[in-house]
């Protein structure tokens, strides 16, 4: 158990040491091949920064602007019928276009009604088995130049709304 | 989508902040979301270089043959176009391990490399390929087995048993997932 709680620490340098090691087992140019790819990653920062821009000022205007309330108080009636508990409903609408912002409102979630509660756990959950799905779904689209996503953003917020009522129903017979 | 999206999300914020009050806020909010943006965008740039470097060693050496070897099956089975490009397949894979092992800041720099390739096999370069929208889905339905982010945040606000909410994430994941892949087959099926 401690090795699992650990694992956040150990995974990514394992992951590196990994490859790093196999590589250098088999003898390539280790070293060369890095720095080959990293001078890429120069570029697609570059291209990338617009749209990062771009999100970063689209939400965080809604974010402060309380839109959020007073969604949270139209859509709270129709998820009722869906179990969902009024205390993570920031959470659900946030949790879609901002990692940054939904990982505060979780933490923040956690601290007031106990991380080992049952809206902890809901609330650590849907952190868990959720992306930010609209950032996802923008850099990967800008960054090869996209205009046409047919429809995509409509199954990955599907399939967040599915993720985020398992969550709730397992979290419920915890 | 992103020229419908943005435009509704700035003049539904700034519409409503004039009834709501909010409007300083707005007003400040604009000038440190442009200064978060680069502020992630000079962490990108290290993080970006960091995994496309990692990408290139572990591309040129054996051992993501064989990490694209047990994920055969499955990568055919999801992405029967992109046949044998084994290219195409080693990043989808590469991505894949990334998200299953929760490295979340590297999941992204390999995603981004896995497209551009898919984007060398698409015919029209404007739309979306069937592959990539599935690549697409599968990454924000998060394929997650360790929740490295949650159970870090877990265990700092002192909870008896960070580890507790495996369960339910794997449920969750799980459905979401294949929820995510079925909508697009449907969306791939109605859009032709």
């Amino acid at each position: 158990m401690i090795f699992i709680n650990n694992l956040s620490i150990y995974a990514i340098p394992v992951f590196i040491l990994i490859i790093v090691g196999y590589s250098f087992i088999e003898k390539n140019n280790v070293f060369d091949n890095f720095i080959e790819g990293a001078k890429e990653g120069g570029k697609i920062v570059i291209n990338l920064f617009p749209t990062l821009l771009g999100l970063f000022i689209a939400i965080g205007a809604l974010r402060v602007s309380g839109i959020l309330d007073l969604l949270i108080n139209i859509f709270f009636p129709i998820l009722k019928i869906f179990n969902f508990p009024k205390e993570i409903m920031p959470l659900v609408f946030l949790r879609p276009i901002s990692g940054s912002g939904a990982m505060a409102i979780a933490t923040d979630i956690m601290k007031n009604y106990g991380v080992d509660t049952k809206i902890g756990n809901i609330a650590s959950s849907v952190m868990g088995s959720t992306e930010t799905t609209l950032y996802i779904i923008a850099i990967y689209t800008s960054c090869v130049q996209i205009k046409r996503t047919r429809g995509i953003i409509i199954a990955a917020l599907a399939a967040d709304f599915v993720s985020m009522i398992v969550s709730i129903i397992v979290c419920n017979f915890m | 989508m992103l020229n419908k999206i943005w435009p509704v999300f700035i003049i539904i914020s700034i519409i409503y902040s004039f009834f709501s009050g909010n409007i300083e806020n707005v007003s400040n909010q604009i000038f440190s979301s442009a200064k978060s943006a680069v502020e992630l965008s000079i962490t990108f740039f290290g993080t970006i270089c960091l995994w496309n470097g990692i990408m290139q060693i572990a591309l040129k050496s054996n051992i993501i043959e064989k990490i694209s070897k047990i994920l055969d099956p499955v990568i055919k089975k999801i992405f029967p176009e992109i046949k044998n490009n084994k290219k195409i397949k080693k990043e989808i894979s590469m991505n894949i391990v990334a998200n299953i092992l929760g490295l979340g800041n590297a999941a992204t720099p390999l995603g981004i490399k896995a497209m551009e390739s898919l984007q060398e096999i698409n015919k029209d370069k404007k739309t979306l390929s069937n592959s990539m929208m599935l690549f697409i889905v599968i990454n924000t339905a998060s394929l997650q087995i360790i929740p490295t982010t949650v159970i870090a945040i877990r265990s700092s606000l002192n909870s008896k048993n960070p580890t507790s909410i495996f369960f339910p994430i794997w449920c969750a994941s799980i459905c979401s997932v294949i929820t995510g892949v079925f909508v697009t087959k449907i969306l791939i099926k109605r859009k032709k």
